[in-house]
């Protein structure tokens, strides 16, 4: 599938901005993003519910922008499950291939009991829907309404009326944010699994980065209309392109600090010259950042106070603990300047580390992130990286 | 209303006045019932009895049926409410989707139109209506009964308002399973809508099996009188001082509605009240 | 192999054909609708304004303009006077009587659990029952000498009057069924509005010692109603002011058109005197004074507040 340059406005507001999307055959996509960064609204122009203002949406190297939802040869699963209440859960399944394998006359009432092709068909469908709902699990439910499932089946149900299509692009819309947290990490398997299994292109939006991060080959993560950047999980993890991405992806949120570049290749953090050659002009602001797993910090005790290591690191207090048993959060505040850095630490040093110990906070250079004053990330060396770059698929 | 029971004085009050206003209620029904039961000369004594001494229930009610084709009147007032509703239904529920959950051009001014026909009454439109129908030469006929009900933009008004809650996933998803949108609004829609459909249904059955004026203005052959014009014409013509015969008429053209009330009460008093807006 | 970005151009042509398709869908399933309401509803509407200021009859192969003669000529007319004025009568009688008992029932039917569904069903009877042959029970009940009234009241040593041949009387008696007949639908509504009443408002009440019945009507059950009556006030005046069939069936406006109402001023002028172009002005005044009111519920509604 190969989006270029799609655009969509309501009204006065843009929502999507020129969005540029090349997706492999068979690949597992997960678009990233808070509440209105206009996710929704590009799995919607997909699927062809919505119309984009400029750009076109490609399967298969053919544009289907002038082509109606179902004649699209996608299928998609929504957050509400959309089942039809007045129908069964073998009706809902069937459906679909109802709409497609029979004629409109065939389909009118009474008429599959008269017309002996419709019955061939029928049988047909049958043994489709008893197909997918063996698969899903779901076979017991097939006799029932939609108000007599739980959650997990309705879940279960409207991914088999996606399935029984067998459509060449899958799409869903936030399909596990309407389930409690346990069922929402088993679901999340089943549908990787799934994924794996009937080998189509999945489009996957969510605004839930461990789901992002636990099922997909690449995430696309959007702010603002626009994608920053595309790439697999760890990559959005531990190398993202924006500072936007940084503080989205991981938990807790990245720590940053302000900085300015210093000549001759360091950054002046908090009154410390870190080295790090951005290549920018002095005197231009940037921003650190320090992923909390990657923030270690020490006490400050009369040994470790020596002048050799004041120069590389950061005084701090310690003003809140978070103990959750696997980890300790430690919230950390930086003197002389207006930040707290959450530093993860191992649980078993809890005594140790009392809220109001004086600490230090090693800066180390081969885990900092920098970004411009634009968000963009600057790495060492003076290169500038450009806005994601669609990896080769 | 008081979120706890009434005293035992105050609860046998309750209870007096409204079987008082209960006997008021049901005097005339059950007035008419008996007379229907009564020969005329037990009627002309004049004096105030409960059950008849002589039972003539059966030549009363035979009287009506000889004298009249009830059963013609009963089945016109049958065929014209059926297909007044079907038609209803037909025109109104895609509309009220359309109104709904469609874009279109003239959407809004189309809505606006509804909302000022909410406002007008039959009878202002009586007079063009029978004037348009008299030149397309179809007043007495069922058509001049049906047509001017086909539209009700009460109907639209209500519907739309169901189908707004309605989540527009479930019409999404139906597109996406290649339901067209006229499929949508029949295989989606109607059936998603039934209790909407069921309480405007009964409202509109109550309103055009009890309507008169219209009918009265419409239809000038016995024939396909409907049952309020069949018994209007009855005590005019054959049984206007036959009292027991005119009652035991009135209480044949009474009995399927109320007979269907009694069964089904409160999806009556709800279609009615639900509709009851209209005003 | 494809271009970056497709030109708006090729955009617009994609989507025509579905333009189109989805236009077609519109008016497939919006046009017959909307052609219907033009036929019965706005077309009409607009003839019944012209018609008002022309001379034209039933049948009649020509009209003649006569700006509003058909008014001033009605305005002037006694019938037609009576007839506004006895509309207005009926109405104010039967408005807050219906409304008042039909509040009262609503009120005293909730007060208690037993037998309430046996009071709501009597009282909603006559609402359903087919009105014409109400009306022809009713005339039998009030025969002077037969009638089911009048024997009753010579039982306890009253002589009762001819209700429906008294011109002073007439009147009143056909309110009087109005009222009988509309009740039980007020109180249904009314029922309605007091569900609608959090419980939790009478038990804040009764923390804050509002105690006897009467004072928890005052603080919460009025107050929380007052948009439900000015509703029902508003529905059962439009109701009203259609009342035609009773007067039809029963008094055919008299005696001395001591029970003449405004649709059967226009029943009769229109199509019984076939004087179209004056029945049309009295449809004018009759949708004056419907669309008035409408108005004025509509204000209401939108006015409405209180958990509505």
């Amino acid at each position: 599938m190969v989006i270029r340059g799609l655009v969509k406005n309501f009204g006065d507001t843009r929502v999507l901005n020129g969005v540029d999307l090349d997706i492999g055959a068979g690949e597992f996509i997960t678009v990233l993003g808070p509440s209105g960064c206009g996710k929704t609204t590009l799995m919607r122009i997909i699927a062809g519910l919505e119309r984009q203002d400029a750009g076109s949406v490609e399967i298969d190297g053919r544009p289907v922008d002038a082509l109606r939802p179902n004649e699209r040869d996608i299928a998609m699963v929504f957050q509400s499950y959309a089942l039809y209440p007045h129908l069964t859960v073998f009706d809902n399944i069937a459906l679909p291939l109802r709409m497609r394998r029979l004629s409109w006359r065939q389909r009118l009432p009474g008429m599959r009991r008269i017309d002996r092709s419709a019955q061939a068909i029928e049988r047909g469908i049958a043994a489709k829907v008893r197909e997918v709902a063996g698969l899903l699990q779901i076979e017991p439910l097939l006799a029932r309404k939609p108000a007599q499932l739980s959650g997990g089946q309705k879940q279960r149900v409207a991914v088999g009326r996606a399935m029984v299509r067998e459509p060449r692009v899958f799409l869903m819309d936030e399909p596990l944010s309407n389930l409690d947290a346990e069922l929402r990490v088993h679901m999340r398997a089943e549908i990787a699994q799934l994924h794996r299994r009937i080998g189509v292109t999945f489009i996957y939006v969510t605004h839930d980065q461990a789901e992002a991060m636990t099922m997909s080959d690449r995430v696309v993560v959007m702010m603002g209309g626009r994608p920053l950047q595309f790439a697999p999980p760890g990559d959005v993890y531990a190398d993202p392109e924006d500072l936007q991405v940084a503080r989205f992806v991981g938990s807790p949120r990245i720590n940053t600090l302000p900085g300015t570049v210093h000549a001759g290749g360091s950054i002046e953090v908090g009154g410390l010259a870190v080295p790090f050659d951005t290549g920018l002009a002095p005197g231009a602001q940037v921003t650190v950042s320090l992923r909390p797993a990657d923030t270690k910090i020490a006490l400050q005790t009369p040994d470790t106070a020596g002048a050799d290591r004041a120069g590389r690191e950061l005084a701090a207090t310690i003003v809140h603990r978070e103990n959750l048993g696997s980890d300790l959060f430690l919230h950390c505040r930086v003197e002389g300047i207006d930040a707290t850095l959450v530093a993860r630490e191992d649980p078993g040093k809890v005594g140790l580390l009392p809220v109001g110990a004086e600490i230090r906070i090693g800066l180390p250079v081969e885990h900092l992130l920098a970004f411009d004053a634009s968000g963009r990330r600057v790495r060492p060396g003076g290169r500038m990286t450009s806005l994601a770059q669609p990896a080769a698929a | 209303m008081t979120g706890r029971g009434l005293g035992p004085t105050a609860g046998a009050l309750r209870h007096v006045v409204l079987m008082a206003g209960a006997v008021i209620m049901l005097s005339p029904f059950v007035w008419m019932v008996l007379s229907s039961f009564k020969p005329q000369s037990e009627i002309l004594t004049a004096e105030l009895t409960f059950l008849p001494q002589r039972w003539a229930a059966i030549e009363n009610y035979a009287t009506v049926w000889t004298r009249v084709p009830m059963g013609r009147f009963l089945l016109n007032g049958a065929i014209v409410t059926a297909s007044i509703f079907a038609l209803q239904v037909l025109v109104n529920l895609p509309c009220a989707y359309a109104l709904a959950k469609l874009r279109f051009r003239g959407r809004r001014a189309l809505f606006a139109v509804v909302l000022l026909g909410l406002l007008i009454p039959i009878h202002a439109t009586a007079i063009p209506i029978y004037i348009l129908f008299h030149h397309a030469g179809i007043l007495n006929t069922y058509a001049a009964l049906i047509l001017p009900f086909a539209i009700s933009v009460f109907g639209i008004f209500m519907l739309r308002q169901f189908f707004m809650t309605v989540p527009d996933d479930l019409i999404d998803a139906a597109r996406i399973d290649g339901v067209s949108e006229i499929g949508i609004v029949w295989r989606v829609m109607l059936p998603t809508a039934m209790p909407a459909v069921t309480a405007f249904g009964i409202f509109s059955v109550v309103a055009h099996w009890n309507d008169y004026f219209w009918p009265l203005i419409a239809i000038g052959t016995r024939e396909l009188y409907t049952p309020p014009l069949g018994v209007a014409f009855f005590r005019l013509n054959d049984g206007g001082t036959e009292y027991g015969v005119l009652m035991a008429a009135a209480t044949i053209v009474i009995m399927p509605l109320v007979a269907a009330f009694l069964l089904a009460q409160r999806r009556f008093i709800e279609g009615v009240t639900f509709t009851g807006l209209k005003g | 192999m494809t271009p970056l970005v497709k030109p708006a151009q090729d955009l617009h042509h994609a989507y025509r054909r579905r333009d189109l398709r989805e236009a077609l869908a519109a008016l497939a399933l919006a046009g017959p609708a909307s052609a219907l309401i033009f036929v019965f509803l706005i077309a009409p509407l607009v003839c019944i304004a012209l018609l008002s200021l022309t001379d034209y009859q039933l049948g009649a192969k020509a009209l003649r303009f006569v700006g509003l003669h058909n008014y001033s000529e009605m305005f002037a007319d006694r019938v037609f006077r009576r007839s506004l004025e006895n509309t207005l009568i009926y109405v104010s009688v039967v408005v807050p009587l219906s409304v008042g008992l039909g509040l009262g029932a609503a009120l005293l039917i909730e007060a208690g659990e037993s037998l309430r569904a046996f009071y709501r069903t009597v009282y909603f009877l006559p609402v359903m029952a087919t009105l014409i042959a109400m009306a022809i029970v009713w005339e039998f009940a009030l025969h002077p000498k037969l009638g089911l009234v009048n024997l009753a009241l010579k039982s306890v040593g009253i002589a009762g009057p001819d209700w429906l041949h008294d011109r002073h009387i007439v009147l009143y008696t056909l309110a009087g069924i109005g009222v009988w007949q509309s009740v039980g639908f007020n109180m249904v509504l009314f029922m309605a509005g007091l569900q609608a009443i959090p419980r939790d408002l009478y038990e804040a009440a009764a923390v804050d010692g509002v105690s006897n019945a009467w004072d928890r009507f005052r603080t919460v059950t009025w107050p929380m109603l007052g948009p439900v009556s000015l509703f029902v006030i508003v529905i059962t005046a439009i109701r009203s002011f259609q009342v035609f069939d009773t007067v039809q069936v029963m008094t055919k406006g008299g005696p001395n058109r001591a029970s003449e109402v405004l649709l059967y001023t226009m029943y009769s002028e229109g199509f019984e005197f076939f004087r179209t172009g004056y029945a049309a002005a009295v449809t004018m005044v009759f949708l004056a004074f419907v669309l008035a009111l409408a108005a004025l519920k509509t204000w209401f509604l939108d006015r409405r507040v209180h958990y509505a």
